[in-house]
This record gives structure tokens, sequence and C-alpha cells, in this order.
């Protein structure tokens, strides 16, 4: 039985559409990350999943069990709030009793487990502090421990780490990651950094405009990605226009302006317009050889653990990261390079009808 | 040569001083209490029940506060202690006779609009997640509010406390109106004056002065020391109080004790006024015969004053609302600046006067008009400055800062930025400074010999001291009424017309 | 705008030190970018640029000139803060026009500029519209405009993107920058994003309460950072702790509970307590042993992080440290979980830092 099945699901404000028809399923101990641009729902759908709000249409099922009658408080699900929310009147420790001490447990209970979760968060010297003297890293801690507390097994997470430093955000997505895994919790975690997601999620479910667009795990929304939308937001892309020259043998030719690609792709028709998508990382870069498509390196930026060159090759530029691995010291501006698109790398989809950059707009 | 009154006092006089000063404080403190128990849930009510009901209600508990006090006493006088009150539907005389407990009616009834007031300002800057994070931790509604929402309320609650309280030490006029033989503190100074008692007024002032500060100060300072003690809940029975039909019954009495205790008392005036219309002492009235050509002329003199004092109160206000809220002094003199401020709130308006009418007199030559121009400034000056200096406060000053370094100076920048921004409080400040103004009894009454302003006759009229027919005092205190209306009408207005704030 | 120079600028607040006798020197059409995490005193530090804040000690200077008395609205150096402030009672038109306005430009000189300006940013289209009907990286691009628009010189940037989402950041922060320079301006861009910091900045300066840690161009910085925290902010690293056991020509021997790992000996002293650091991406993992790696070492394969382009391997090494390996991502992963592995990486890649006085943690906290 899954834990969460979404069936359906639409919420509206007036002629405001924040969700239309989303459905979903989550199992058990599944870390399911929602990403997708300002404005499109993924906010929406966990404050219905937690009874925050109130669905338009459709139904949703906790443990098999539909919640559309169960008040926010009798749902068992926890959730984290993107601005943090920990009760300025009450010390850290008050704040992680909070949810046990609403139940009535009796009070040597309640310090077992506060005393575990000061324990699992490390924070044991603070738990007389008020949280206006912790950290953000530190507060965002204790608002998880707070809800973990409560014995909830299904959590939702809203942009959790929003509040924080890059740095601290890069470090704190992986503890919360290996806390859902030791203590056996279903998440859900809402966020618009992709980054975060790829990195932890078992999962990823991209939304735009209120709708689910793709769902996968990170390696194939990356790799494979099904959409121009999910191609372009879960990382830098090359998106280049072409048109389908020849299709022989399994192969499949595509001219793009001039130069042309070969490419082990069955489903299109000769003549038909197509968008190739390659990600940096697969553009090859060589100094000037004969073959291949040359270009002039245009712009270099030195991103620590790589170079991110931006090559123009006539009509276009194409974007190239070349990890700094080995010791080369890379090219300069005004270089002219080959560029060498790794052929299984790419993915071929059909030319948007309202245009590509429609399609893809993030905002 | 400063003059000094002897200092001379019976013993009956110092047992009624005592006394009176005494009851001043009982009726407040049990007063206040009250009203915040009535005034938090509807309140809350008004905030979280949007829709058209909301703004309704919003603007119908805002009345007593328009109101002049002198139409309230009136009009709670009539309501509880005439035959043509609600007496008829008993079949009495009347249900509660002039005294302690009708000033006690009339206390809670012009006091509920600021804890109304307060209480929904503090609803709305209150940021919901944090009720919402204990729901999701399992507290139900009632839990959750009482165990989040209302400590972390506690700085607005005890402000709102503390502003009925002082409402309550200060009135004079309305308070005369209905005290019958009984004496509380302003009643007893009143009295002790026209019985020409000049040692018991001063004396009475000034303790009532000292008192009140040792009382605001002592609240001030303990109540946000008191610690929220650890948390005791019992789910079951909380969350029974958390359900539909428990929060229908609460709103049903707060909506009925709103109506029965407060709004209609207070709208009670409005029928006779209407009879008076009626029955043609209104024409009389227009024509300003007998009695009227004494009450227009007060009449002109009241909002001649008001004006004087609403422009006053801006243009000295105004820059010391820009330095407080911008903290240009520096915190230390932000503070000891922003208690001063708040003194006039704290200090009973009649002892005021009374002390401001000794300062004056023996300085000699300022003429009465210009003398109740300042009392009512000193009172309403409070009102202006924090009003703007909240509304200012609000102003991101990043605003400010962006605009000085694209190059606008000062005045520019407040021309610009902090003015278009901030325009709205400044009406509806001048609308509260006029109002409070056109109100005003206590300080008046201390202050003036001559010359009497609206509120102040009517109060002659209501007690008989000027014979007037029932007509004539309803149809006077009608007019009054009106007029704050007006003003009532005109805040509303403003308050919708307000622009979205920040930056999107 | 000719240079700026502060000389050992000191503020407080209260008993907080802020910033403590900081000096930088920003050359003319410079892209400079800070970087440091939240408290480090960075907007206090564009604020005493600006001249909404007056420095409690030292000197700032705008083109040799002592500007310490100058106002905020004398200097030419434009703030922008952190949520814009953009004016919500006026037109977008009107928030970019009203710099030259306040200068005392005539109102039609004003709307001209601030027309050209609204089309460097490609927002013409939206001239009429008040600033809460745009989007968030509209906003953005109006505040700038409102900035070039001004006339001013120097641009303040503080956190320009941190209100944005982060794939829109990728795409915005390039943006940003090449409006600058095309407008041939100097900017001063503040942030506690350290991808941000390295991909747009000339130069960056980072910071840490109120004190500057290392400043350069990002690939020294990066290369050859001054300190562990700097290490540990800008690209971050495995860290080891350890004593130096022998030096043998130009390699030190330096024992880490039980490991012993090569570096360069330069700046290293016998015995004394040491802390070497090394950048994930020049961690090499394969099953065999690899040639000419001076350092390879036994390990488990803990977790495996995909971060898109690449992906991250922990490696828990035999004397319970870890280290984290980065590599491109092609296909499907070349190890599992649990694996048993060899990890290796050179000598010349392992920097040597002093043990910090405070401790490791404390030295590598961000926050």
């Amino acid at each position: 039985m899954p834990a969460l099945d979404i069936t359906g699901v639409s919420k509206t404000y007036g002629e405001i559409h924040a969700l239309e028809d989303v459905s979903l399923r989550v199992e058990d101990r599944e870390y399911v990350c929602i990403i997708g641009p300002s404005g499109c729902g993924k906010s929406t759908l966990i404050r219905c999943i937690s009874g925050i709000e109130q669905p338009s249409q459709g139904e949703i099922y906790v443990d098999g069990k539909s919640v559309k009658r169960t008040l926010i408080e009798d749902r068992q699900i926890g959730y984290v709030f993107q601005d943090i929310a920990l009760f300025p009147h009450l010390t850290v420790r008050d704040n992680l009793a909070y949810g046990l001490v609403v139940r009535r447990t009796p009070t040597k209970e309640t310090r077992t487990v506060t005393n575990e979760m000061l324990g699992l968060i490390n924070l044991r010297d603070r738990s007389r502090s008020y949280p206006n003297e912790l950290s953000g890293g530190a507060q965002q801690k204790v608002a998880v421990g707070r809800a973990i507390a409560t014995g909830a097994h299904l959590f939702l997470l809203d942009e959790p780490l929003g509040a924080l430093d890059a740095i601290v955000r890069a470090e704190l997505r992986y503890e919360l990651r290996k806390l859902a895994s030791d203590l056996g919790l279903t998440v859900i975690h809402v966020t618009h950094d992709q980054e975060e997601a790829l990195s932890i999620a078992d999962r990823v479910v991209i939304m735009k405009s209120g709708r689910i667009i793709e769902v996968g795990s990170p390696a194939e929304i990356y790799h494979n990605p099904k959409t121009l939308f999910t191609a372009n937001f879960v990382g830098e892309a090359n998106l280049l226009e072409g048109r389908v020259a020849n299709v022989e043998n399994g192969l499949c030719t595509v001219d793009l302006g001039g130069h042309l690609l070969n490419l082990p792709i069955h489903r299109f028709k000769v003549g038909e317009r197509v968008v190739i998508m390659i990600r940096p990382e697969s553009v090859e870069l060589t100094p000037q050889a004969e073959k291949g498509w040359i270009g002039t390196v245009k712009q270099v930026t030195f991103l620590g653990s790589l170079n991110r060159y931006v090559i123009d090759v006539g009509r276009i530029n194409i974007i190239s990261e070349v990890s700094t691995k080995e010791h080369s010291t890379g090219f300069g501006v005004g270089e002219s390079v080959s560029l060498l698109l790794k052929e299984d790398s790419v993915t071929m989809f059909q030319y948007p009808e309202e245009g590509l950059e429609k399609e893809v707009a993030l905002e | 040569m400063i003059s000094l009154p002897s200092l001379a006092l019976s013993a009956v006089t110092l047992n009624s001083m005592k006394r009176a000063v005494t009851w001043s404080f009982i009726i407040g403190l049990t007063v206040s209490s009250l009203d915040i128990l009535a005034g938090v849930p509807l309140a809350w009510l008004i905030v979280r029940k949007r829709g058209h009901w909301a703004t309704i209600l919003d603007s119908l508990a805002d009345i007593p506060f328009i109101v002049p006090t002198v139409a309230l006493g009136f009009s709670i006088l009539e309501f509880w202690s005439s035959p043509d009150g609600i007496a008829q539907l008993f079949g009495s005389n009347n249900v509660v006779p002039p005294g302690v407990v009708l000033i006690m009616l009339l206390h809670f009834a012009f006091s509920y609009p600021v804890i109304v007031r307060v209480m929904v300002g503090e609803f709305l800057n209150y940021r919901e997640t944090y009720e919402i994070a204990a729901r999701t931790l399992g507290a139900s509604s009632f839990t959750a509010v009482r165990t989040v929402t209302l400590p972390i309320l506690r700085p607005g609650l005890l402000a709102a406390f503390l502003l009925a309280l002082a409402r309550s030490l200060s009135e004079t006029g309305a308070t005369i109106v209905v005290a019958g033989t009984f004496e509380n503190g302003t009643v007893f100074i009143s009295n002790a004056r026209n019985s020409g008692l000049t040692s018991a007024v001063v004396i009475a002032s000034l303790i009532l002065i000292l008192a009140s500060l040792a009382v605001f100060s002592a609240i001030k300072l303990i109540a946000p020391r008191i610690r929220i003690a650890p948390l005791k809940v019992w789910p079951n029975f909380e969350r029974k109080l958390s359900n539909s039909p428990t929060v229908a019954v609460r709103n049903i009495v707060s909506l009925t004790i709103f109506l029965a205790f407060v709004l209609l008392p207070c709208l009670f005036i409005a029928l006779p006024a209407i009879m008076a219309v009626a029955n043609g002492t209104a024409t009389e009235a227009f024509a300003g015969a007998g009695p009227w050509k004494a009450f227009w002329s007060s009449m002109l003199l009241s909002y001649t004053i008001a004006g004087l004092v609403t422009v006053v109160n801006i243009v000295s206000g105004l820059p010391l609302a820009i330095l407080v809220a911008r903290n240009r002094f520096g915190s230390k003199i932000t503070k000891l600046v922003d208690a001063l401020v708040d003194l006039p709130i704290v200090v009973p308006s009649l002892a005021l006067g009374v002390s401001l009418s000794f300062f004056w007199r023996n300085m000699g030559s300022l003429p009465e008009f210009w003398v109740i121009v300042l009392a009512h400034t000193t009172i309403t000056y409070s009102y202006f400055v924090r009003t703007m200096t909240a509304s200012i406060q609000e102003v991101q000053p990043e605003l400010e800062d962006a605009a000085k370094t694209l190059g606008a100076l000062p005045l520019r920048t407040f021309r610009k930025i902090t003015m278009p921004l901030t325009k709205y409080a400044l009406l509806s400040g001048a609308i509260l400074v006029f109002t409070r103004s056109v109100d005003e009894t206590g300080a008046t009454s201390a202050v003036s010999k001559t010359l009497k302003t609206a509120p102040i006759l009517l109060v002659s009229w209501i007690r008989g001291t000027i014979s007037v027919t029932p007509s004539e005092r309803a149809l006077g205190v009608g007019f009054l009424l009106v007029t704050s209306f007006l003003a009532l009408v005109v805040l509303r207005v403003v308050a919708i017309r307000k622009p979205s704030r920040g930056v999107g | 705008m000719p240079p700026l120079r502060f000389v050992n600028v000191t503020k407080r607040f209260g008993k907080v030190l802020a910033l403590e006798r900081l000096s930088l020197d920003v050359s003319d059409g410079e892209y400079l970018c800070v970087l440091g995490p939240t408290g480090s005193g960075k907007t206090t530090l564009l604020k005493l640029m600006a001249g909404l804040l007056v420095p409690d000690e030292g000197s700032i200077y705008f083109d040799d000139d002592l500007v310490n008395d100058v106002n905020a609205q004398d200097r030419n150096a434009v703030y922008v803060p952190q949520r814009y402030a953009l004016f919500p009672h006026l037109t977008v038109l009107q928030n970019v026009a009203f710099g030259p306005l306040a200068r005392g430009k005539s109102a039609s000189f004003s709307m001209e500029i601030a027309s050209k300006t609204l089309d460097l940013v490609r927002l013409s289209s939206r001239a009429q519209a008040l600033p809460n009907e745009l989007s968030g990286g509209m906003q953005q691009r109006v505040a700038l405009a409102r900035g070039l628009a001004s006339g001013a010189r120097l641009l303040l940037l503080d956190e320009p993107l941190s209100a944005i989402d982060a794939r829109l950041r990728l795409d915005l922060r390039h943006k940003i920058r090449d409006i600058v320079k095309q407008s041939g301006l100097t900017a001063i861009h503040v942030t506690h994003d350290q991808d941000e910091a390295m991909s747009v900045g000339d130069e960056v300066l980072i910071l840490k309460n109120g004190r500057i840690r290392d400043s350069g161009h990002p690939r020294r910085v990066y290369r050859r950072p001054s300190g562990i925290f700097v290490t540990n902010l800008f690209g971050g690293a495995s860290f080891f702790e350890g004593i130096v056991d022998n030096t043998v020509g130009e390699t030190a021997l330096v024992s880490a509970r039980g490991l012993v790992i090569q570096a360069p000996s330069r700046m290293l002293t016998l015995t004394s307590p040491v802390v070497l650091a090394v950048r994930k991406e020049r961690v090499r993992l394969s099953t065999n042993p690899p040639p000419d790696m001076d350092n390879v070492f036994e390990g488990e394969v803990r977790s495996i992080r995909f971060l898109g382009n690449s992906r991250e391997y922990v490696i828990r090494l035999s004397n319970g440290d870890s280290i984290v390996s980065r590599n491109f991502a092609e296909g499907e992963p070349e190890f599992k979980v649990g694996d048993m592995i060899l990890v290796s990486f050179r000598e010349a890649d392992v920097m040597a830092f002093e043990y910090p006085p405070q401790g490791l943690s404390k030295e590598l906290e961000i926050a």
C-alpha cells in the first residue's frame, strides 16, 4: 500500500488554477522531491496534502485512508516550513516537545524522546536557548526534530533549506536525507533548487503551471528527459534546432544548420523539425582538428572543478563544460576548437508548437 | 510669585477622595479585563472570517470609538436607566440606575473598541504559520491559539489592556453623566471643582496622576517577565472547544455581548434624536432659537479648536514621528521619547487639565482659548505620533536607502517616497486627533472657565444645570453624533483606498 | 569610476564588531564579488561604500578623495538592496527615472534615459507596470536599470540573486555581469553563493566575521587558498588532520591517524600539527592500482550523490576519515555503495595548512 496516493487533485482560487488534475503515488520510505519554477503549484500541493488547504477536486489517501474530512491536527503528517516557524516564546527543548505535550504524553516519555531528538540533531547543549539565538541552519534542524518527535512517518518539507546560505544548504541536505533514511521516513520535499533534488531524491517530480510534467529518478530526468522543459529545468542544456535530413539503417541524420549529426534514434521522419538536447559536459573539446565541428571560444568561466566554455559555431553558441581534473590549462578566449557531441548523450525532441523559447521559459 | 492654594482638607473630603480614587482603579482594572475577554474573540472573528460580513463587523466595532463620549454617556444612561430604554421590556423604570454599575457598563462599552482595534491589528500582522505549525504537530485550533498565538501576541494584549485602562481612568464627561451620586476619581475632581474645593482638586489630581504612572509602569515591567509556564494541555477537552458547534456558540456569544452591551447602548441615542427631528425640534435648532444659540457657538468653538489642534499636531508631530521611527536619536533617547509620547495617554486627562490650568494660571497672560488648544494638543499628540511612527516604520528603510544613493536629498525622499506611502496614515491620524479633540471633556472642563465646548455644554444639558427639553437634549447629542459619523465614514473610505504595501 | 579604496575601516554596532580593520582596493571597471556567510559583514561593507553608514575608524577613498564625510547622495555609488526596494507606488519607468530626476535633470531628459536603460534590460514593454505586477527576475532587472540610469559609476549589489529561483540564477548572473560590463561601470556584487562568486567575479573577496580571509582572481583563490576556511567555502575539499612525521627532499610524510599522506614539504615543519586538503575533482577512484599516483588508499564507498553533470562518491578510508571524489557522470555509476576500491591523488594536489588554534571544526564553521 502506498504511503500517499493523490488522484485528480485540482485547486482553484477564483480565476487562478493553482493545481490541475494532479495525480501522484508515493511508496513507503520513498524520498520524493517536487521541483518547478515559482508559481508552479508545488507548495499548494503539499498544503493540500497536509490539510492546510482543501483541494477543489480530487482525492488524497494517506496509508490507504481518505483524508478529505480529516483536520490538520489529525493527519499525523510532519510539516517543515520555509520560514522555519519555531515558536519564539519557547526554548529549543519546549519546541521539540510541543507535539508530545499537546497529546498529553507522560512527562517521562516526553523527556526521553526530546533528549533523543536533541542528540539526533546534535544540539544537546542548546536545549535551553531560544530560537532567535540560533543560526538559520540550527533553527531548521530544530524544526525538523520537532516534527520527527511526533512520531509521524510521512513528512512534507516546504523549501526547508530556502532560508539558508548556499553552503549550509549543500551540507544540510545530505544530513536531512540521512535522517530520513535512518528513521525510515517517507518524505515529500519541495524545492526550487534542481541540484538539491537531483542529489538526494529517489524520485523527482517536475511541475509547471499547476501540472505534473514528468516524474523519474534523478538520472532518468537528467539524462533522458521526456520534455524540453524538463531538459532545460534540471540543468544547463544546449538546445539546438534542426531538421531531419535522412533516416537509414536505424540512424537518423539531423541537419543543425550546416553541421550534420548521426543519431541512433528511430522515432522521427525525414523533414521533421526537431530540437537536439545535449548537456555541456557531453560536449568534448579538442584543439582544432580537420574533422568535427569547428568553433571559436567566446567566453571562459572558471567554476573550480571545471571550466565552462561558450563556443561560437557560427549561428549559435554551444556551451561545454570540461573538468579541470587533468592539469591542462584549458582553452582561452579567441582560440579555435573542435567540438565533438557524444551521440549517445543526445536526446531529440519534436520542435514545440509554441516555439522553443516559450516552451522552456522559467517565469 | 507663584500662588499656591491652601492644601487644607477636611477629614470627610479626604476619605471621599481616597474612596473615589480607589474606585477608579477597581473600575478600570475590572472593565479592562472584561473587555479583553469579550473583545479578543470578536477581533479574532473579524480577522479570520474574511468577506463582507467581516468588514461590516469591523466598522461596527469602531462606532463606540468614534461616538463622542458625552453622547455615549447619555445614550447609555437612556438605554439602561430611563423608562424609555430597555426597561420597557421588563416593565420597570430602569434596569441599572446611575452609579458604579452603570459606570462599568459605560466604560466597558467605550473601551471595547480599543481592544478590538489593537487586536485586529495584531492578528493581521501575526504570522499564521505559527498556528498552522502547531496544528501540524497535533494541536487542535483552540490549543494552538492558547499555547502559541496568544503568548506570542502578549505584548499586543498588554498594550490593548493598558490603553483600555487609560481610557477608563481618564474619562470624565460621560462618567459624570452616568455616575449619579457615586464618585470615582474623575467625578470627584469634577465635583470638587464645582464646589470650589481647589485643594481637593489639586491633591486628587496629583494622586491620580502618580497612581496611574505607578500602575502602568508596574504592569509594563512585570507582565512581560512572567514566564510562560510549562505547557499543560487537555487534548480532548480543547478539541471539543475547537469543533464547529462550539466555535459557532462562541461567535454567537461574542456577537451578542457586542450587540447588547456595546453597540445598542451606544446607538440608542439615535432614536430620541430622530424623534426630535420628527417633532419639529430640528427646525427650532436650525433657527438658532433659545438654547440653540449657545449650542451652535459651542459647536463652532469645538470644531475650530479641533481644526487648530489637528494642524498643530501635524506640523509638530510629523517631524517627531520621523525621528522616532528612524531611530535618529539613538536607541536610549528614542526609548525615552517613546515613553514621553505615551505619557498623555497614561495620565487621566482631567488631572492633566488641572495641572495645565494651574501652570498656565501662574504664567498669567495666555487667553483661555489657547490654553484649551494646548491642552487638547497635549492629549491628542500621542495618537498622532503613534499612528505616524508605526506607518513610517512600515515603509522599508531600504526604500529610503535606495533613494538616497540614487541622489535624492532628504526632502525629496520624504516628499516622493515616504509621504505617498504614509499619506493614509496621516489622514487617519488627523481624523483621530480631530474627533478626539471634539470629544474632549476632562481637560477642557478643568481648564475652561468661561468658554464652553460642545461636549461640555451637552453635559450641562444632560445633567440639568442648563434646563432643556428631553427632545432638545437628544437632538443636541444627535448633532454631535452625526458629525462624528461623518468622520468614521471618511476613515473607512481612506482605509479601503490604501495601496498595497511592499515591493512585490 | 576611478578606484575605490578602504584603509583599515572598522565598524561597530554597539558591542558587535561588524568590520575589523578592513582594507581593500577596487580598480576601475572591475566586477568584484564579495563572498561570505550571513553575518560576515557583507551588507555593512556595501553600506559603508554607499555612504549609508559611517566608519568608526579608518578611511574610505573614492578617486583618492577622502569621502568619510560625504553624503550618500553625493557619492555617485548606487546601492541596490537585497529585495530591490523598488518604489511600490511608482511605475517601472518612474522608478528608473528617479535617479536622474533626483540629481536635477529635466523631466524629458530623465524619461529618455530611463527608456533607453529599460531597452538595455529588455523591459520596455513593462514600462507602465507597477513593481508588484512583475516577476522576481523582472524586478531584479528594473532595480539594475534604475541603478544604471542614475549615472552612478559604482554599482553596489546586495545579494542580487538570492530571491531568484536556482535555475533562473544560472541564466541571470551572466546577464547582470554583461549589462554592467557593457555600461562600463564598476560593480561590487555581494553573495553567499560560491558558484556565483566564482563564475562572475573578476576578483573575489572572501569575508568571515568582518575580516578579509582572502582576495584575488577566482582561479588563484581556488588553486592556492590562503586558509582552511577559504578552501572549504570556495570549492570545498576533503580535510585530514595529521602530524608531519618526516621530510624527504620536497616531499613531506604526514601521519594522519594511521594513514601516511605525501604532501609537498614547502612550508611544513617537522612534528607540527597540520591540516591537509584535497579538492574533490583531484581524487581518482579505481579498482586496480593506478600508475603515477603518489597517494593510494583503500576505502569503502559509503554514499553516491548524483549532481546532474557529475557524481560525488563519499569513501570511508581505513582510518575512519572520509574523502570525496567528484567525477563527471557518464552513464551508470562505476561503483556501488559498499564496494571496496582504491582512492588516489597526487602529492602536488595536496594543500597543507597550519593546524588552526581553535580547532578544525570551528575553523570550518560557516554558520
